[in-house]
């Protein structure tokens, strides 16, 4: 009895600090400013926890039964606390009201046990021993909660579910309790199924917690979320604020409609214009069909061929009507053929030879993209080229991933194209960086076709200048067998991302 | 570092669910060499044979050995030959399955960059076009072959690390045993013997017969090991773990003189690349058996080669027709491991002495996997190894595919059955698909938990005698040296008769006899030894 005691009160300790731990690490991974999250989440829970103390007075008779009935609410509260937090987060307008008000009640809670816990054990125990061995348990469970929460829960559980486990253990004291109390609470059968019931809940809670976490994901990001389905190749976001429509796959933004021009101008017409007679040309990549459009505008293109793997994409960008507006019904164009293939493959199986390609992959972030940055992929793809072709490759910044962007420049050359490095500014991804791969003489041109917003011969031109901070730099080329390049990219992103 | 998802969602949900979702059955079907006719040997029940033919050679068996011997014919200008092969497919060895995912082996599943004597592994790549020219006197390789990157990762310690050598939790010690030990080996690989040989050298005709160095074939590689001072349990698994992968056996099994050539032999740097394709060596043998068309008979089961007044006469036994078989042949090549050969070839049936080779069992599972896990820590690469593992973890064979569509993938498991070979075979055989589904699932789930819920098909296939065992004194013993010298007009070639089972060798082996009975032929060639 009495070592069951002890653990239950080690129990209820540590789950005491780990509900505060959770809310004061979602507070600060959500809002961010660690330091003033976790003060004021900690300085919160410990006046809660003074005023449920205080209110334990107002608790009379039946103080096993009571103290049953707090365990299980602490479990659900404190349980699904981080859960309702992350929902709540991405719809709530004060999203601090809320957070402040579940750290309170969650803290008015913890307040309350251990002095009804005293109060319970009051006849059993000398004043002098309960003291110490009550304050014992609850610091020694503090210590344990402080110690586990960032080494093992974290990292192995998340926030989501490390808050559902400790509920479920909070329903499993007032389990226990229910049971060495059996002798003095009367309401067992109602307050043994409020547990079962409780249990299941959070059962549930941590089944569908992968779900909600991606749900609460989905609800990240900044702007309206108008289209967000997942194809079999990745999840496709689309979100819109005003006049701004901005596409994410997986997460990472593919264009804003603010500056997609600037970069699909600039990705197209300094090689389709610079080609004597572009009549068969080839986009890779480039699904939404923004850069079909531009190709579209030279009057003297005859066939656009346009290979992506995702046939959600090119459907959703040919059919609904906001979106193929933004590509001018490209997709839909006589002139196109669209193709759902990889492009490797496609490549590989098919001898058509192409004037101008069009290469606009996503960034080389894994090594299975990575594969269509080598050597390998670009000799296969100068064997695709009818004399004089020319191709065109999006390349990642040359400021941010300096290194990356230089060896897909030397990985080009490897290959046996004489290579035109130039960057073009595109606020909401920042300078961004291209390759011109030519089996011919190459020069700027002179003149674009009609209707262009960004580029001009002058600007065009400016173009291939790097100033020193993305100026080249020695880089090996990328080959299937190293895959230098992915590496770069993870490195030099993550300097970015985590400003490290 | 934490994604965000696993931050806010963590793991143990996948894990629940999993637990709650009963056990279902995944479909299989266990496999192995062709039973049936095997069993039709050992009972050694013919009819006479119905028709009589007469071909000038008869090559018995079409996995390397005997598809290289063809290969060697063939491009010496004389066409005129059969390969008898009792399998469906010709192959042996490097046997291969295909499935709506990808192509994946049943055998061995690379093949190392060849080295400047393995001369008709290199012609032979030339001609498939994996070597596609030459730079500074070295040949260039198909980019797309070699292996792409990543190509190995270990799960130790509950995360994935790049590389095979435990790097992760080693020691000061262990390190400065990994750098004392590749020391030692590179030095073995630039040693030459007495000779003027080097020391090891792959096809292994060509090392040296150095005496220093043959005696480190009567030393198992554990006592050489233990004479060198190594004890660093990190290096000694990552040793054993090459003869377990090489040769099927443990340290303790293998010879000293093997163990070394394993490192000593290939190159270092991008002299070690590994040419891989999605079936593995079954590419090699696809190719070979191409090449030489309707030559190769297959459900062909040769149960009587004997000396003849002419020279060779073959029985075999048709699957097809049911019938029985006669071909007389001036020369025959008898391309099948050892044991077999001793059941079929009338002088060697007739030798009470035992053979003295002996083989390890190995079992390989081939996983149809659907979104593959990847695991904690270092991405997925070609061959991922468990330490500690009772298998040799898994390689992917979809690793070298160009798609971006990575939804579904086949994984092939790899695990020798290492201790006493006839015992370990015995039970290998009364072992049931459930049985061996279940040994292959909670080895590879140590290091990718709830993997079981997404294979959707497993097969397997146990090789009663995988490999031949390179025990102590066995590669420079007389047993294996006798076996692979001609009776009359009866030649031999097979891996086993280098006393190691790869690839290499048994190209060696093949074109050896091919060139042996041209040269009795008086037909004039090139060699390409």
């Amino acid at each position: 009895m009495t070592i069951a005691l002890y653990a239950s009160l080690f129990m209820v300790a540590t789950c005491g600090l780990i509900y505060e731990l959770v809310a004061g690490a979602l507070a600060s991974y959500l809002l961010g400013d660690t330091v003033l999250q976790f003060s004021t989440v900690i300085g919160a829970y410990l006046f809660a926890m003074g005023v449920g103390s205080w209110l334990s007075r107002f608790v009379g008779k039946g103080l096993a039964a009571r103290f049953v009935q707090v365990e299980i609410l602490v479990g659900l509260v404190g349980g699904f606390s981080s859960t309702l937090l992350f929902l709540a987060f991405a719809h709530a307008a004060s999203f601090r009201v809320l957070l402040y008000l579940v750290v309170f009640v969650v803290g008015a809670l913890v307040g309350l046990e251990i002095p009804l816990m005293m109060r319970i054990l009051k006849d059993r125990l000398d004043f002098k021993d309960l003291v110490s061995q009550v304050l014992t348990m609850d610091y020694l469970g503090a210590l344990f909660a402080s110690v586990l929460f960032p080494l093992l829960l974290v990292p192995k559980l998340g926030l989501l579910n490390t808050a559902l486990l400790f509920g479920l253990l909070n329903v499993g004291v007032a389990a226990a309790t229910l049971h060495l109390f059996r002798d003095v609470i009367h309401e067992r059968a109602g307050l043994r199924a409020t547990c079962a019931a409780a249990a299941a809940a959070l059962c549930l809670g941590l089944v569908f917690s992968g779900q909600i976490a991606s749900k609460a994901e989905g609800d990240m990001y900044a702007d309206e979320v108008i289209f967000s389905r997942s194809s079999a190749y990745q999840r496709i976001v689309l979100t819109r604020w005003k006049d701004d429509w901005r596409l994410f796959l997986n997460g990472n933004l593919q264009f804003s409609t603010m500056d997609e021009y600037r970069y699909h101008e600039a990705l197209v017409h300094p090689v389709l214009s610079a080609h004597r007679a572009p009549r068969e040309v080839l986009i890779l990549g480039g699904g939404d069909g923004l850069a079909a459009r531009e190709v579209l505008r030279d009057p003297r293109v005859g066939k656009v061929t346009l290979v992506d793997l995702d046939p959600m994409m090119t459907k959703l960008f040919s059919t609904h009507a906001a979106l193929s507006k933004l590509n001018g019904g490209a997709l839909t164009d006589p002139k196109i053929t669209v193709i759902n293939a990889d492009a490797y493959r496609w490549l590989e199986q098919n001898d058509r030879r192409f004037d101008v390609v069009i290469v606009d992959f996503p960034d080389p972030s894994n090594y299975a993209v990575g594969k269509l940055y080598t050597t390998a992929f670009y000799r296969l793809l100068s064997r695709r080229l009818a004399p004089g072709g020319i191709i065109t490759v999006q390349s990642t910044s040359p400021l941010f991933a300096r290194q990356t962007y230089w060896t897909v420049v030397a990985t080009m050359e490897a290959a046996g194209f004489a290579t035109h490095p130039y960057h073009a500014y595109v606020p909401s991804f920042g300078e961004w960086g291209y390759v011109i791969g030519a089996t011919a003489p190459y020069r700027v041109p002179a003149r674009f076709p009609p209707g262009l917003r960004y580029l001009t011969p002058e600007i065009a031109r400016g173009m291939f200048d790097f100033p020193s901070d993305m100026s080249r730099v020695p880089a090996e080329p990328n080959r299937l067998d190293t895959q230098v390049l992915v590496q770069h990219y993870e490195r030099e992103w993550a300097r970015i991302n985590h400003g490290g | 570092m934490l994604t965000r998802r696993e931050f806010i969602g963590g793991g143990l949900a996948s894990a629940l669910l999993a637990g709650c979702g009963g056990e279902r059955e995944i479909p299989g079907e266990l496999l192995g060499p062709n039973h049936a006719l095997g069993h039709k040997l050992r009972a050694g029940v013919f009819d006479a044979p119905s028709k009589t033919e007469r071909v000038p050679i008869v090559i018995v068996g079409g996995g390397a050995a005997g598809l290289s011997a063809g290969w060697k014919l063939l491009r010496s200008g004389l066409g005129e030959f059969v390969v008898l092969d009792l399998e469906a497919k010709a192959g042996g060895n490097a046997a291969w399955g295909e499935n709506e995912v990808s192509r994946y082996p049943w055998g061995a599943h690379y093949l190392p960059v060849p080295g400047p004597h393995a001369r008709a592994v290199r012609e032979l790549l030339r001609e498939l076009k994996v070597i596609t020219g030459e730079k500074n006197g070295k040949p260039v390789y198909d980019e797309d072959v070699l292996c792409h990157a990543p190509e190995e990762r270990l799960y130790i310690h509950g995360r994935w690390q790049d590389g095979l050598y435990p790097r992760l939790g080693a020691s000061a010690a262990d390190l400065k045993e990994r750098d004392r030990f590749h020391a030692e080996i590179a030095a073995l690989r630039r040693r030459v013997g007495r000779d003027g040989r080097p020391a090891f050298a792959i096809p292994m005709e060509n090392s040296s017969r150095d005496p220093e160095l043959l005696a480190l074939d009567g030393l198992s590689m554990a006592a050489w090991l233990d004479q060198k001072g190594y004890r660093s349990p990190g290096l000694r698994w990552y040793v054993e773990y090459a003869c377990r992968d090489d040769f099927g056996g443990t340290l303790k099994e293998v010879s000293a003189w093997a163990g070394l050539q394993y490192y000593a032999a290939r190159g270092e740097g991008e002299d070690d690349q590994f040419l891989v394709w999605p079936e593995g060596n079954g590419f090699l043998a696809r190719k070979l058996a191409e090449s030489l068309g309707p030559r190769v008979r297959t459900g062909a089961l040769a149960f009587d080669v004997a000396p003849d007044k002419d020279g060779v006469r073959v029985d075999y036994y048709d699957a097809a027709s049911g019938e029985s078989r006669r071909i007389l042949a001036r020369r025959a090549i008898v391309c099948a491991p050892r044991f077999v050969a001793r059941r079929i070839v009338k002088p060697l049936r007739e030798d009470p002495k035992p053979s003295g080779f002996d083989y390890a069992p190995w079992l390989v599972a081939n996983l149809t996997v659907d979104t593959p896990p990847a695991g904690t820590g270092a991405a997925p690469a070609w061959d991922n190894v468990i330490y500690l593992g009772e298998g040799l973890g898994y390689v992917d064979a979809t690793h070298q595919s160009f798609s971006l569509d990575r939804r579904r993938a086949v994984w092939t498991y790899y695990r020798p059955l290492t201790g006493d070979p006839a015992a370990r075979r015995a039970a290998a055989y009364k072992t049931t698909l459930a049985e061996w589904r279940e040994l292959c699932l909670s080895d590879l789930e140590r290091s990718l938990p709830g993997l079981r819920e997404r294979v959707t098909r497993l097969d397997a296939w146990v090789w009663g005698h995988g490999m031949v065992l390179p025990k102590p004194g066995f590669i420079w013993g007389s047993e294996r040296r006798e076996a692979a010298k001609p009776l009359g007009a009866i030649h031999f070639a097979h891996s086993d008769l280098s006393g190691y089972s790869i690839f290499e060798e048994a190209n060696d082996r093949g074109v050896r006899a091919a060139e042996a009975v041209l040269a009795a032929l008086g037909k004039p060639f090139r060699s390409s030894l």
